[in-house]
């Protein structure tokens, strides 16, 4: 048999490498196949952008001169609400990824490899979250065309935007979970985004929530969303609040810390079947 | 390995909820052969599949493929096969070329290596052009023709193709059966299930036919169509036509028990190398003006396969008691 030039290639064995490594780099593997389809789909990334420009547009010249906001203009107020929204919606497209994947039969070709399993997930949150990257410059620049302007220094803003797609990270992954549970593409994307109304809006993203009713003001002042925005809008607007970036950080690792193990044990069950 | 099986399962239990997906299902598979398991949808064909290449956990039983436990070895086991699906499982937005080195990364070549391959493989596959392009803009055929190469580029020595010719038109059957084909010529162990005959007959040395999660027949094509009873000529004689002549003119050329049906002018005549014979066999009745309305050679399909042995039609396997009889008068008058 070893006549036939098929099996004459040379010995096609696996690198030999530790664990860790192949869990690194295989989900870098992955992430870097999402990422060149990106300029592939470009109508995917355009609406992707066109919503929270609408948003934009929408609170900036319908709303946004029936709502009162104290110490800044309206229009820097909204901007760390639309980016916080846009983060946040913009994770869904992780589950919805998977679900693909699942639908096509792409997960069935990477369990039968000898790859990393947790790389099927890690390498789409890493690719998503250099997607919102992306986005987020873009709603930047929309920002400033309708009036946004950051105050502070250029080191905060930065710090700004690594909260938003830290908050993305974890919100991807709870996107993941959410969509291995359910069968279809169609229920991913539709369980996906509908409890992200009520987060989102009912939050200081959009209005200060000392507008709102008491029993709803409790809520929206302690739900992950508010503090993300307000920790955002300090960073942006030149009053940044250690206390609030604290409660940020330990909001979104804790997310991280129940759903990446939980996102796994559902992937793994999900396809034992 | 050289005196193990390749493939062995024996006992296999699967449960999906209250469903048997399999009952008990055994294989075998010697090394540089190729297994047909035949069946219709939902006899567990695709779950023995999913067993066998680590993507599933039996309930009950016990599978080696290439020497090593598909449980205990599982992650070893990986780097020594390769799957190819019913949906043809590569990425739509990615080139072929891209599609097979990513692959080829995560069997956890080098890169460099993954590239060579991903290269020989395109040229193998005659995908060469196709390569470049992304996937979304291939044919049936091409699409599946890269989901085999990318199940290949560990050249593993056992290769598990789940319904590769499902969906295809007869070209890319054609093309995907010499493929397969020059695979096994080159001695790699291949389990192939299929809903048809024909491709089973055309590829594997041995055929297992699964119903409703066990196997309920195995053996060589030749084994298994003695066991159906070859071929049949079938005729319809025209209204007012003789029938007892027809009978008489076709007697000779029977290898078996003529089936009657006065009602319908129709005769089933089991015959051997009908092809040889039917120039003869026309020539007779046409001498005995004998008119005919229909005259068509039957060769053995999955459905007389399944009415023979479990005496229900595989496609409709899942038709109650009652409804068999409907079945089989179904396939006849076909």
């Amino acid at each position: 048999m070893e006549s036939s030039h098929f099996h004459s290639a040379e010995r096609l064995t696996p690198q030999a490498r530790p664990a860790l490594y192949w869990t690194l780099a295989d989900a870098l593997i992955l992430a870097k196949r999402h990422l060149i389809q990106i300029p592939r789909i470009p109508e995917e990334l355009i609406f992707a952008t066109i919503q929270p420009v609408m948003f934009v547009l929408l609170f900036r010249y319908v709303f946004g001169g029936a709502i009162a906001v104290s110490g800044t203009t309206y229009v820097n107020y909204l901007m760390a609400g639309i980016f916080g929204q846009t983060v946040i919606f913009g994770s869904t497209s992780t589950g919805i990824g998977l679900a693909f994947d699942l639908q096509k039969g792409l997960v069935d070709r990477f369990r039968s490899l000898p790859m990393a399993k947790s790389a099927v997930l890690t390498g789409r949150t890493i690719s998503d979250m250099v997607r919102n990257t992306v986005v987020i410059l873009v709603m930047w620049i929309v920002g400033v065309l309708v009036g946004f302007r950051p105050e502070g220094s250029v080191l905060a803003w930065l710090a700004a935007v690594a909260l938003l797609l830290f908050a993305s990270f974890a919100f991807s992954w709870i996107s993941a979970t959410i969509s291995l549970s359910v069968s279809t593409v169609e229920a991913a994307q539709s369980a996906g985004f509908i409890w992200l109304f009520p987060l989102t809006f009912a939050s200081s993203a959009f209005v200060q929530t000392s507008s709102m009713p008491g029993w709803l003001r409790v809520f929206a002042e302690h739900q992950p969303v508010t503090l993300l925005v307000n920790a955002v809008r300090g960073l942006l607007l030149n009053h940044p609040d250690a206390s609030t970036i604290w409660q940020v950080l330990a909001w979104y690792v804790g997310i991280l810390i129940v759903f990446m193990p939980l996102a796994v044990w559902v992937y793994s069950r999900r396809i034992a079947r | 390995m050289s005196n193990k099986p390749a493939i062995l399962a024996e006992g296999l239990h699967k449960y999906y909820g209250k469903t048997h997906a399999l009952a008990g299902l055994d294989l075998v598979a010697e090394e540089g052969t190729v297994l047909g398991v035949l069946g219709p949808n939902g006899a567990g064909k695709t779950t023995a599949v999913r067993i066998l290449t680590t993507l599933l956990k039996p309930d009950a039983g016990h599978a080696e493929v290439a020497g090593l436990d598909v449980v205990k070895h599982a992650d070893t086991l990986r780097s020594r096969i390769g799957l190819a699906g019913q949906y043809a499982a590569v990425d739509e937005n990615l080139t072929g070329y891209e599609n097979l080195k990513m692959f080829g990364q995560l069997y956890h070549l080098s890169g460099a290596k993954a590239k060579q391959r991903a290269i020989e493989l395109l040229a193998r596959f005659d995908l060469v052009d196709a390569g470049k392009r992304v996937v979304k803009t291939y044919s049936g055929g091409m699409r599946r023709r890269l989901d085999l190469a990318a199940s290949l580029i560990v050249a593993p020595p056992v290769l598990f193709l789940d319904e590769p010719t499902t969906g295809l038109d007869p070209r890319g059957r054609l093309a995907m059966w010499d493929v397969i084909s020059s695979l096994v010529s080159d001695g790699t162990t291949v389990l192939l299930t299929t809903q048809y005959l024909e491709e089973a007959d055309q590829l594997a040395h041995r055929i297992a036919v699964v119903d409703h999660g066990r196997v309920i027949a195995e053996g060589t094509a030749d084994d298994l169509k003695t066991q159906v009873g070859g071929e049949r000529l079938e005729l319809t004689i025209a209204p007012g036509g003789d029938l007892d002549a027809a009978l008489k003119t076709i007697q000779p050329y029977s290898s078996g028990e003529i089936q009657i049906s006065a009602e319908h002018r129709h005769l089933a005549v089991p015959v051997t190398r009908g092809a040889q014979q039917l120039a003869a066999i026309i020539r007779d009745l046409d001498a005995a003006q004998v008119l005919l309305d229909d005259l068509a050679l039957r060769r053995p399909t999955l459905d007389d396969v399944f009415l023979t042995l479990t005496g229900h039609a595989a496609t409709e396997a899942e038709a109650a008691a009652g409804e068999v009889e409907a079945a089989r008068s179904l396939v006849r008058s076909v």
